[in-house]
């Protein structure tokens, strides 16, 4: 079994990239979560309410299921999830084989922009995850 | 593999109730709900098909309080039970700490009960854990039925059955009326956090 622990210093690193790349741009809500359903972090824009725990729990179900329908079909893998509300959107993006970005944000920010600052975020949490785990 | 953050302080430990198709698990879960409503902050969360079977899992956040200094966060979930759903179940399984396997109780579901037990051993194995060390408690479902003249096996045969060579704690259940539902959780929760910090120390 292996023990996902994180030290203060990497979750303070995490939530301040969070926090610049994509709470300032205006997203609701951001989770990182593991593939077994747990929150690494959640950092939100102090008026969302979710019950982050079963979100977590649902977008790990979610994302599994999807790559097991890309593998059926092939594919390695389905590297953009996202899910259009009316007034809601949820973006999904992997940050590694263990580890899953998620994004509730409303219909001021285009999906484009969103990705590019995600693309962003992914690349410098990584940093901070490879370089704590060694 | 539950999840601890030094930061907040949390540990996050996953539960799955495992177990044939309507042996109970949901109930088991339901039961817990509305017992323990007031360390429930969220709603259960039930992904399920129009016949009310389990599609997915159920979800069942709850607190546990603190233990030096952490906050324990338990996390409840079923797996579908049809034969079918394996691959989902898998999936459920990923990064379980605890198992409860609820076993059914009617006499002709003895063999149900012994192929999906040895089925949690194989999808255990794909995630490189095993059903010898992984915490797991047995419970033997819907004893209340005898009193309605439905044929039910005795504990001691299901016992032989299920838990002679795994030798772990095992409960007589009636998840309909509650009785031992907080007995089995309380143990596999006691029993999977005496893992966790076994681990850790």
């Amino acid at each position: 079994m292996n023990y996902g622990i994180v030290s203060q210093e990497q979750l303070e690193q995490i939530d301040t990239i969070l926090s610049e790349k994509l709470i300032k741009l205006g997203v609701d809500c951001v989770i990182i979560i593991d593939m077994a359903g747990n929150i690494i972090t959640a950092k939100d824009n102090g008026e969302s309410k979710y019950d982050v725990y079963s979100f977590a729990a649902l977008a790990a179900g979610n994302f599994a299921t999807v790559d097991a329908m890309a593998k059926l079909v092939g594919e390695a893998e389905f590297s953009l999830l996202f899910h259009k509300g009316q007034d809601s959107n949820i973006h999904f993006s992997k940050i590694d084989d263990e580890l899953l970005l998620i994004s509730m944000f409303g219909k001021e920010i285009s999906l484009g922009f969103l990705r590019l600052n995600v693309v962003e975020a992914i690349d410098q949490i990584r940093n901070v995850w490879e370089t704590n785990q060694g | 593999m539950s999840f601890i953050n030094l930061k907040e302080k949390v540990v996050q430990v996953k539960i799955v109730y495992y177990g044939p198709g309507r042996c109970g698990k949901t109930t088991n879960l339901e039961y817990v709900n509305r017992k323990f409503r007031n360390q429930i902050q969220s709603e259960m969360v039930s992904l399920k098909t129009h016949g009310d079977r389990t599609l997915f899992f159920d979800f069942l956040p709850f607190d546990m309080g603190q233990i030096k200094g952490y906050d324990i966060k338990i996390q409840l979930y079923t797996v579908p039970g049809q034969v079918k759903y394996n691959a989902t179940r898998k999936l459920v399984l990923k990064g379980v700490d605890g198992v409860v396997f609820v076993a059914d109780a009617m006499e002709k579901q003895r063999e149900k009960n012994i192929r999906s037990l040895n089925q949690l051993h194989e999808n255990l194995q794909s995630y490189k854990e095993s059903i010898f060390k992984i915490p797991l408690v047995i419970q033997y479902n819907k004893v209340d039925l005898k009193e309605h003249g439905v044929p039910i096996l005795p504990t001691a045969v299901l016992r032989k059955d299920l838990n002679s060579r795994l030798q772990v704690p095992d409960f007589e259940a009636s998840a309909i009326t509650g009785y031992n539902v907080a007995a089995t959780l309380k143990k596999i929760i006691s029993s999977t956090v005496v893992s966790i910090q076994k681990k850790l120390l």
